[in-house]
């Protein structure tokens, strides 16, 4: 065993931890008094500033899998970690050009607003519901089980406590707070895990006079040329190539995401908070080429692996060598603030698909008063934080990338090909809709089950009768070309009228009469 | 009324297309960049100095380029497209 502090409590990283705790418990309580009505719950009252959004989409989209996953694969693989460093990016621009805009001017509160704009309300909420919530709990999953091991690791606390703190805190902050407790522990966050990560950085180039290249030279002269170059983690083009697709078009099917558009006042501030966010989150990633290759030559992958066979532990054990025990604790400390921040965001957006989708629309068909709203909504925070703790505790010990691999290939096939046909797309029916939603859940679910993941590393079979470890390269055109095609077998003139109104919408918003 | 929903129209095509153009030069450079990567290993491998390889800078290459196409998208969205919605609403 490697000598460092990691798995011992101390009293660092619990004051920053406590620290952080409470300041974020104080914004809750500040919320909760601006918290009355459903708008405020779901959409901050459309009152977040661009910038402030901006903030806080990087804060929901820099998961724990960003920040310690990748700089401990760039530690222990060199370039190939830098794949995903791109990847995770990339899906902005998409969700800019495609989605922010539309999305801010014909939706109130979740994704499924914008697909039933001009179809029928019952079939197509209830498939966008299940889209949305089996996006939300597998990527719940991935950040329960994250957090849980990295609590055990960091302050040395039981499996169990710790993620029953996690989901203690994250019911607390969205059932009081609601959305606008929920934009600003993200934004807190944010400005942590970017200020975090900058500092690091920056200790590091400072060991190698300020130039990045020395530190990719140093590099390649402890560990070898082949760190600086593609190696065996891309063996499978086709795996490379399916897994940037998810990537790429999943960040525009995430429920989490999308939802935080509704909380900023017009369309030309979702414009403008995406811009921002892809500004945020492309410098964080190009920073985790030097805190990945920093933690390579400093801390050493041997040493990373020896804390963590997955390398998660790479940039908080850089932090130890770098600034001691008062460094790595207040690393730690934002690495638990990433995860819960991230938690409570994806609550509430299932929370939405719960309350406003399949309650308010399905159940009482659109007459539900602002009252009986905002109680379903609280339960429903409740019912998935409960079910967050249970299935955190139920997967413990689950490959935490992988999950949200799938989370992402789930959302790239479920939501984002409905969502996108229906707001461009004339033709669009009900019948195809729900076709397009029921077929990209399913079927991803399916081929995942199918993929070498489950059948040869998990359930020890020799052979995978999908072959892909990521099935998205697949689902994503199925899903586009079932909607197509149900669309095309049974026309829908009701619909097919009402376009002109999305059209007029997706541009001008409902303000304009 | 129609002119208005004619220049509408209008609007929405040149947003559409202005989308689809740059939508489509995301996927190439990041796509681009995938292929280059799962093919041309070696090509990638090539230092250009001392610590920078071909592939490292085609990857921080492709997160500016991000950066510089959502620019593109907004600095056109803020003035032409805004200014049209502006006159539209009139």
């Amino acid at each position: 065993m490697t000598d460092t502090a990691i798995g011992v409590p101390n009293a660092v990283s619990m004051a920053f931890f406590f620290l952080f705790i409470a300041v974020t418990l104080g914004i809750t309580y500040w919320a909760a008094r601006r918290t009355r009505t459903t708008e405020q719950f779901y959409a901050a009252g459309r009152s977040i500033g661009a910038g402030q959004n901006g903030l806080a989409l990087a804060g929901d989209y820099m998961s724990a899998a960003s920040f310690l996953g990748i700089a401990g694969l760039v530690s222990t693989t060199g370039f190939d970690g830098l794949i995903y460093s791109t990847g995770w990016l990339v899906g902005w621009p998409v969700v800019l050009f495609l989605i922010a805009e539309p999305l801010r001017n014909l939706g109130k509160y979740t994704f499924a607003d914008v697909v039933a704009f001009r179809l029928k309300q019952t079939p197509v909420r209830i498939s966008a519901a299940i889209g949305t919530l089996a996006t939300v709990v597998f990527y719940l999953i991935a950040q329960m089980v994250g957090a849980g091991g990295l609590i055990r690791l960091m302050f040395g606390i039981s499996y169990s406590s710790a993620i029953a703190i996690v989901g203690a805190v994250m019911i607390a902050y969205v059932l009081f707070g609601g959305m606008i407790a929920t934009t600003w522990v993200q934004i807190v966050k944010a400005v942590l895990l970017l200020g975090g990560a900058t500092l690091l950085a920056l200790l590091v180039l400072a060991q190698f006079g300020m130039s990045p290249t020395a530190l990719f030279a140093e590099a390649a002269s402890i560990r070898g040329a082949g760190v600086l170059a593609p190696g065996q983690l891309v063996s499978n083009p086709l795996d490379a190539i399916s897994l940037g697709m998810a990537l790429m078009f999943g960040t525009g099917g995430l429920p989490h995401i999308l939802m935080r558009f509704y909380t900023v006042p017009d369309a030309k501030a979702a414009r403008k908070s995406v811009f921002y966010a892809t500004g945020l989150i492309g410098y964080f990633y190009l920073m985790t080429f030097v805190l990945g290759f920093g933690a390579m030559v400093l801390v050493g992958p041997d040493t990373i692996r020896g804390v963590d066979a997955g390398g998660n532990m790479a940039a908080p054990l850089l932090a130890e060598v770098l600034g001691g025990t008062p460094l790595l604790g207040f690393i730690a400390a934002v690495a638990f603030a990433t995860i819960l921040a991230v938690v409570a965001g994806l609550a509430l957006s299932g929370a939405a698909a719960l309350s406003h989708d399949l309650w308010v629309h399905v159940v009482r068909k659109g007459h539900s008063d602002a009252i009986e709203q905002l109680r379903v909504a609280r339960g429903a925070t409740v019912l998935l934080g409960v079910l967050a703790v249970v299935l955190g505790i139920t997967f413990e010990g689950q490959n935490v990338a992988y999950m949200v691999s799938l989370a992402f290939a789930i959302a790239a096939s479920a939501n984002f090909p409905a969502l996108i046909m229906s707001i461009y797309w004339r033709g669009f029916t009900t019948a195809g809709a729900v076709a397009s939603m029921l077929t990209g859940t399913l079927t991803t679910l399916v081929l995942i089950y199918l993929s070498p993941t489950i059948q040869i590393d998990l359930l020890g079979n020799a052979s995978a009768w999908f072959p892909l470890r990521n099935p998205a390269m697949l689902t994503i055109p199925l899903a586009f070309a079932v909607g197509i095609g149900v669309s095309l077998l049974a026309r829908e003139t009701a619909a097919a009228e009402a376009f002109a109104e999305v059209e007029r919408r997706t541009h001008l918003g409902a303000a304009a009469e | 009324m129609t002119d208005r929903h004619e220049r509408l129209r209008v609007l929405a095509a040149a947003q559409w297309r202005i989308a689809v153009t740059l939508t489509a030069a995301t996927v190439a450079i990041y796509f681009g960049f995938i292929l280059l990567v799962a093919y041309q290993g070696p090509l990638l491998g090539r230092l250009i100095v001392p610590g920078l390889s071909v592939g490292i800078l085609l990857g921080a290459l492709v997160i500016v380029a991000s950066w510089l196409l959502t620019w593109i998208y907004v600095w056109w969205a803020n003035t032409r497209y805004d200014e049209e919605l502006r006159r539209l609403r009139e």
